[in-house]
């Protein structure tokens, strides 16, 4: 009952989060051929990189009446700088607006994101129905969790009498049993590591808010009640400052003073470490939004960094290519058990069906 | 009932769950072996993480033999 239920709930989203998730799994190449992921222009020998108050002004200048919420260096491309613009400081996140710059010419480089793969994370993450729409993927995300597990359960009866990995074809329905019970079964681990940390993501909103409420709070407590700075301080002070402040990290991206992820006083610089897992690890350094100079820095609660270090397991995009395939093949595998379970459902309720016009109990054990 | 099962059944514990186990904790040994290291981690990573698959193609090959 569990597992029917729990799966029949979720399985229209299932399947959505399932097939968006596919192409996005490849979003990177695919943002790359269609032209949404600008490359850099290959640096002189001995070219100086601009500063970035320079890139800051090109940024804003290309476009008017908007201000920087974000200026962001790509980890496997350091020489784009990507600046998020957008019409306030707190605007909606669907209105910013990611140019690329060249980190040596400073010459915009073209727009970041967009096009199709957008259109599939938005359907992936919230179904364009914002934070609500992501809570409610989250609650279908933890329902999957919930079929997985009470499928476990009930793999012992249905299979008991079976070798792993039968594989029959007396009938189609036996056949459709037999690959959902075998393909359920080897994707248990996957599929359980991948909706459990996509139901995680879904709470990041959540958890940025109770840092925010919490340690950013004690961290800017000598700032309360001052007006927000009228004169930004330079970013190049600042991000030499927040080097100086953790010396062997490297800047992931900057958040001006009044965005979600820092106070309205302060620039936060979010530094990583250069080893697959430290380079999740963000650590933010608070900096003075007028002087530049360093206020606080302190590293995440663990449940921003149990946030961070999740990601890339529900994204599979930290293995290479081999994995990102093997990732899609698991992803195909999980939409053939959830098909064959939503065809073993349709059948047996039919069969019930007849059995009770003809009078007769139905034999097969209950799901 | 339990007589006739005993009689027909392999079923214990360690045959229906020991494969199904088995190739659940490779995956996550895999998943994990990725995220931690470079290099020949994640050669590893790839045959753990795949294995589900492969396991998948050998059991429906074999299939077809019958």
């Amino acid at each position: 009952m569990v597992h029917t239920w729990s799966s029949l709930i979720s399985t229209l989203f299932l399947l959505l989060l399932c097939i968006t998730g596919l192409p996005l799994i490849f979003h990177h190449e695919i943002d790359e051929l269609l032209g949404y992921d600008p490359k850099p222009e290959i640096a002189q020998p001995g070219a100086v990189k601009r500063s970035i108050d320079e890139i800051a002004r090109t940024a804003l200048a290309h476009d008017p009446g908007r201000v920087l919420q974000y200026i962001l260096w790509d980890k496997d491309e350091p020489n784009n700088v990507i600046a998020f613009t957008n019409n306030k400081v707190d605007g909606d996140p669907d209105a910013a607006t990611l140019r690329a710059y060249d980190a040596h010419t400073a010459k915009p480089l073209g727009s970041v994101g967009g096009g199709p793969m957008l259109i599939f994370l938005k359907l992936h993450v919230d179904m364009f129905a914002g934070q609500p729409g992501k809570l409610f993927l989250g609650a279908m995300g933890f329902l999957f969790l919930v079929a997985i597990v009470s499928g476990v359960v009930l793999y012992w009866p249905f299979t008991r009498r079976l070798s792993f990995g039968t594989l029959r074809d007396k009938s189609r329905r036996i056949a459709w049993f037999d690959w959902h019970n075998l393909l359920g079964a080897v994707t248990i681990a996957w599929a359980l590591v991948v909706g459990a940390t996509g139901v995680i993501n879904t709470l990041a909103e959540v958890m940025l808010s109770q840092w925010k409420a919490n340690e950013l709070t004690d961290m800017v407590k000598p700032y309360a009640g001052k007006p927000p700075p009228v004169h930004l301080a330079s970013l190049d002070v600042a991000l030499e400052n927040a080097r100086k402040a953790a010396p062997d990290m490297n800047v992931s991206f900057v958040a001006f003073p009044g965005t979600p992820f820092t106070s309205s006083h302060h620039f936060a610089v979010f530094m990583r470490g250069d080893t697959p897992l430290t380079s999740r690890l963000l650590k933010p350094v608070l900096l003075d939004g007028e002087t530049g100079e360093v206020s606080d820095a302190r590293d995440l609660p663990v449940y921003l960094k149990a946030l961070l270090v999740s990601q890339p397991l529900h994204f599979g995009d930290y293995g290479g290519m081999p994995l990102k395939i093997i990732w899609a093949l698991l992803d195909i595998m999980t939409i053939v058990v959830i098909v064959s379970g939503l065809y073993l459902w349709v059948v047996k309720r039919r069969k019930h069906r007849s059995h009770a016009i003809a009078g007769q109990p139905a034999l097969q054990p209950s799901r | 009932m339990t007589d006739a099962r005993k009689l027909r059944s392999s079923g214990n514990w360690w045959t229906v769950y020991g494969g199904p186990l088995l190739i659940g904790v490779l995956s996550v040994a895999g998943l994990l072996t990725a995220l931690l290291s470079e290099g020949a981690g994640r050669y590893f990573s790839w045959i753990a993480v795949g294995a589900p698959v492969a396991l998948t193609g050998w059991f429906f090959a074999r299939r077809k033999r019958r």
